[in-house]
């Protein structure tokens, strides 16, 4: 590493109280990682923890003996499988309308530029500024003057109104590396506009694709401000665990977020070594 | 727009316009203006609409003023979603800075795995961690007294759990921008400024620090929005003393079912949010293509 | 690969003004211009380019090649003026219509497609079946040297043998015209020579008609049948590589094609096509063009090959020897015209055989040319 090889001349400090601020410098920011991290990681550890103490209200003081019951009783519970299944149409849904919408959006952003460029970037991005609960109202407010009330459908659209925006710029990032001379060389050689879209722009914004379905699913199935709004009688994920807080909390929840916990680290491992190869191939070229 | 149509042909273009133009104005923008519309309205029964009350007032607004409460929720809510992003912001610069350009491969990546865990987490969960930890008998009252630091539980719940649920909550959306944008910063720029003869703050201050300029401004706009706009931490951690701007428009539209007034109050948080995301883009000299990428 | 569905068909097979030869021009260009904004990238210009030719753009940097190749292919619209290809009038018909094929300065191979994938994207936009396909691209990786190549993707593959994948991919669709933007010019110079021999022998294989483009004069001069020299946005000469070197007709040509020798002054007598320049240095014949007036400011061009060592010449030049240049078969010596102000360089071709007797440097020597040698152009 090179900023190892220091070369500091201007030190007036003798040696022995420079070392003994570097250690001091050194050991300061090593306890200060270790407690970001253990802010971090505490409060899930916990919340992981209660999942095993038999205790009917989740908590991990006083441990009143560790028990596998309520991780057998979340595989029997109906209503959280309602919950899940709720979620998963809601994200379902989502995808549905925000990969082509935010497809379309990039590929029109980046056909533009000057000033044209920098207004429809700034409405495309708006969404993503607003608060989630706004969103929510305003899908709500407008589409009862329709006649539509609170449901999946008004779910689905004030999600996807700003999980647009994200696709879109994951989206319209890949696109901005896209050598357009393909589209030319493409349309040379007789390829319609469709065909140029389908066997060259597609396959090669499909990484970005992919993971812009990985935001937006996971973006959906978090979300609980704008969905409280608009989920009319629906009972999504996190609507259902924000409502068992004040109806009646038991250790179950925690061993739902128990096995979330699980899923959302394997899936960071997955990114992780996704990300290595990736850095591996970029070392080969 | 003739860009477009000369690289996607009439009809792709068009659909791609079409749906743009579906999203942009059919789901935020026309929603955006029926809200300002029905935040001018009063509240009418069926019976009314359309007669000569129906007009545009701004009674609803004034509502919010002249409550003896609202006014100072709403300011609190500002200003505890500042303090929020100031707190996370310090917090997290040390680290990211850490991570972008100290750390060893290994320990970078165990880092971002572990921080992944709690960011791919919803914020419902963070907030459930956080209502277990601050319970009358839960485990920080515990620890506490067990270390003899109490002598008597104390009831954490209101403002003071609303705050460390925000910062819990959105803090990995401070770090992450802030990491990003030093990670671009070459190692070698350190290096000469140290060889020059540079101590630490002054480096920060003049080499590391401009280059995280934009990572920064991004960090503080997302956190002090969500935080603004949260609605979980204080419906799980705050006490019926101590109630947040959000948890009002919640009530307006499903407790007491005056929409008008609901989304007078939603209108507010929104311009609020644009002024302070605005402001901070021109206090920090960013524009809005640099900072969300 | 002859029988295959023609790339356009247009309705009416319109026959070119002024054209009588019974086989239209492959290209034809009638007052073609090219704005962007308020810079005219390509003035109005005409060209013909025959049936089976190859024909070479030749030009500095920026001078509009790229946009007038982008004209053609109808990647761009021109701002005024008609392009016909195969005599058939291209307005209106967008690029996937013509029967053009381009190959571009970065290539734009399709990363992730395999080598046979790419020869036969043109074959796929035409619904050919994927058997068929298949055995054409097979037909044109052999006729390229790269038969085993067909299932690797481009990144796997050398910088002459993507160009090559690249020329495969445009002949594929049968393109009446082969279109070159600077293809070469991201090779080393060993390929870049080898790829010229090649691309010779494929467009004579083929019989397609080739417009290359290029800003390196030796690859202009080497393989075409014809070469227009472009200048800012206009045509300054069309002509065989030799009319071209022997013959330039301005000012511009004679100074960018090839090493040539300036003597200027002023036009003392125009008499059987020989025009008489007095200039500071002395008084000099060459061969006299049209424009030439009597009185007028001129300039003479002489090829440094056309100078001969030796008193009694004709044209008689008083130099001093700088330096010599080695090239191999042969040297150049760098000369100063003596008692010229400003200095005046003279540049003199030595043959291997009488290096050895040519004067040494610093030395004093004359040296001249036949007026039939050097040519006598405007000073525009
Ligand atoms: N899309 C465009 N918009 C504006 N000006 C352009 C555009 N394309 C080309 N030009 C201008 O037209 C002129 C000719 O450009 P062109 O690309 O044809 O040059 P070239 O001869 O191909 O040069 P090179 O040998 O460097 O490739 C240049 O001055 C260029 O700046
Ligand atoms: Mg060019």
């Amino acid at each position: 590493m090179t900023n190892d090889i220091n070369v500091s001349p201007m030190h007036t400090q003798s040696g022995a109280s420079q070392r003994l601020w570097s250690w001091l410098g050194r050991a300061g920011s090593r306890l200060y990682l270790f407690a970001f991290v253990g802010f971090l990681l505490g409060p899930l550890a916990i919340l992981g923890g209660a999942a095993f103490n038999d205790s009917s209200f989740p908590t991990v003081s006083p441990w009143q003996g560790g028990t596998l019951k309520w991780l057998q009783a979340l595989f029997h519970d109906g209503e959280i499988g309602d919950a899940l299944v709720s979620s998963g149409i809601v994200a379902g849904g989502v995808i549905l309308v925000s990969l082509p919408v935010g497809l379309a959006s990039a590929l029109v952003l980046n056909s533009l530029n000057g000033r044209a460029r920098g207004f429809v970037y700034g409405l495309m991005v708006s969404p993503m500024l607003i608060p989630g609960i706004v969103i929510g109202i305003s899908t709500l407010l407008f589409w009862r003057q329709v006649g539509v009330n609170g449901g999946y459908f008004l779910t689905i659209l004030a999600q996807a109104s700003f999980i647009t925006s994200f696709v879109m710029l994951m989206i319209a990032a890949q696109l901005q590396r896209f050598d357009r001379t393909m589209e030319d060389a493409a349309l040379g050689l007789g390829a319609s506009r469709l065909m140029v879209l389908r066997r060259i722009l597609l396959p090669y914004l499909r990484p970005a694709v992919l993971a812009a379905c990985c935001l937006a699913f996971l973006q959906s199935f978090e979300n609980y401000n704008t969905t409280l709004f608009v989920r009319g009688t629906e009972t999504p994920l996190t609507v259902f665990i924000a409502t068992k807080v004040r109806t009646g909390l038991t250790p179950v929840i925690n061993a739902l977020g128990l096995v979330m916990m699980l899923a959302a680290l394997i899936g960071a491992l997955l990114w992780e070594l996704k990300r290595m190869k990736g850095f591996a191939r970029a070392d080969r070229s | 727009m003739s860009e477009i149509f000369q690289r996607f042909g009439k009809t792709l273009g068009g659909i791609f316009v079409a749906l743009v133009l579906l999203w942009l104005a059919g789901l935020v923008l026309v929603p955006g203006i029926y809200m300002v519309n029905a935040a001018l309205t009063p509240r009418l029964p069926l019976a009314l609409r359309g007669g000569p009350d129906d007009v545009y007032v701004l009674e609803n607004f004034a509502y919010l003023l002249n409550h003896p409460n609202h006014g100072w929720i709403f300011v609190k809510t500002i200003w505890s979603s500042a303090l929020v992003t100031f707190v996370t912001l310090l917090l997290c610069y040390p680290v990211a800075y850490w991570l972008a350009q100290v750390a060893r491969k290994w320990q970078m990546r165990l880092m971002l795995v572990l921080m992944l865990v709690p960011y791919l987490m919803n914020e419902v969960l963070r907030g459930l961690a956080w209502y277990i930890i601050l319970a009358f008998s839960g485990p920080l009252n515990a620890m506490l007294m067990g270390l003899g630091l109490l002598d008597e539980p104390h009831r954490w719940y209101g403002d003071g759990g609303v705050l460390a649920g925000m910062a819990y909550a959105y803090i990995l959306f401070m770090l992450f921008p802030i990491y990003n944008a030093i990670c671009t910063l070459d190692r070698d720029q350190i290096n000469a400024a140290r060889n020059l003869g540079s101590a630490t703050w002054r480096i920060h201050r003049r080499i590391v620090l401009p280059h995280a300029k934009v990572g920064i401004a991004t960090g503080c706009v997302f956190v002090f929005m969500m935080a603004a706009g949260s609605y979980v931490a204080p419906a799980l951690l705050g006490a019926p003393g101590s109630r947040w701007f959000t948890q009002l428009v919640y009530e307006w539209f499903f407790e007491i079912g005056n929409w008008n007034r609901g989304a007078a109050y939603g209108v507010a948080l929104m311009a609020m949010c644009l002024t302070v995301v605005l402001g901070l883009l021109a206090l920090f000299r960013v524009n809005l293509t640099s900072a969300i990428k | 690969m002859l029988d295959m569905p023609r790339v356009a068909k247009m309705d009416t097979p319109g026959v070119l003004p002024g054209v009588s030869s019974p086989l239209p021009s492959a290209v034809s260009l009638n007052n073609v211009e090219m704005r962007f904004g308020p810079t005219r990238a390509v003035k109005p210009l005409s060209l013909d380019v025959q049936q089976g030719e190859f024909f070479s753009i030749l030009g500095p940097s920026g001078c509009g090649k790229t946009t007038l190749l982008r004209l053609i292919a109808g990647i761009l619209k021109p701002t005024a003026g008609q392009v016909f290809i195969n005599g058939e009038d291209m307005a209106g018909v967008p690029q996937n219509m013509r029967a053009t094929a381009m190959i571009f300065q970065s290539l734009a191979l399709f990363p992730f497609m395999t080598v046979w994938e790419n020869i036969a994207f043109g074959l796929e936009a035409r619904g050919m079946a994927k058997k068929e396909r298949r055995r054409r691209a097979q037909e044109l990786l052999e006729l390229i040297a790269l038969p085993d190549h067909g299932g690797r993707l481009p990144g796997e593959l050398s910088g002459g043998q993507r160009q090559r994948v690249a020329i495969a991919r445009a002949l594929a669709i049968q393109p009446k015209v082969l279109l070159l933007d600077e293809p070469l010019s991201a090779l080393d110079l060993k390929l870049r020579q080898h790829m010229r021999a090649e691309l010779r022998s494929l467009q004579k294989s083929t019989g397609v008609t080739f417009f290359y483009i290029t800003h390196d004069q030796s690859e202009a001069l080497a393989m075409s049948d014809r070469v227009a020299v472009m200048n800012a946005g206009t045509l300054q000469q069309v002509g065989t590589p030799h009319e071209l070197y022997s013959r330039p007709g301005t000012r511009f040509v004679a100074e960018f094609v090839g090493e040539t020798n300036v003597l200027s002054g002023s036009v003392s007598r125009i008499e059987n096509g020989t025009a008489v320049l007095d200039c500071p240095e002395g008084r000099f014949a060459g061969r006299s063009t049209p424009g030439l007036r009597e009185g007028a400011k001129a300039r003479l061009y002489v090829r440094p090959e056309a100078m001969r060592i030796g008193d009694g010449n004709h044209n008689d030049l008083a130099l001093t020897i700088e330096r010599y240049d080695f090239e191999g078969a042969f040297a150049t010596a760098h000369a100063v015209l003596e008692g010229s102000y400003p200095r005046r360089d003279v540049s003199v071709t030595i043959s291997q055989q009488s290096l050895s007797s040519a004067p040494a440097i610093g030395a004093p020597f004359r040296a001249g040319f036949c007026a039939r040698d050097a040519i006598v152009l405007p000073d525009e």
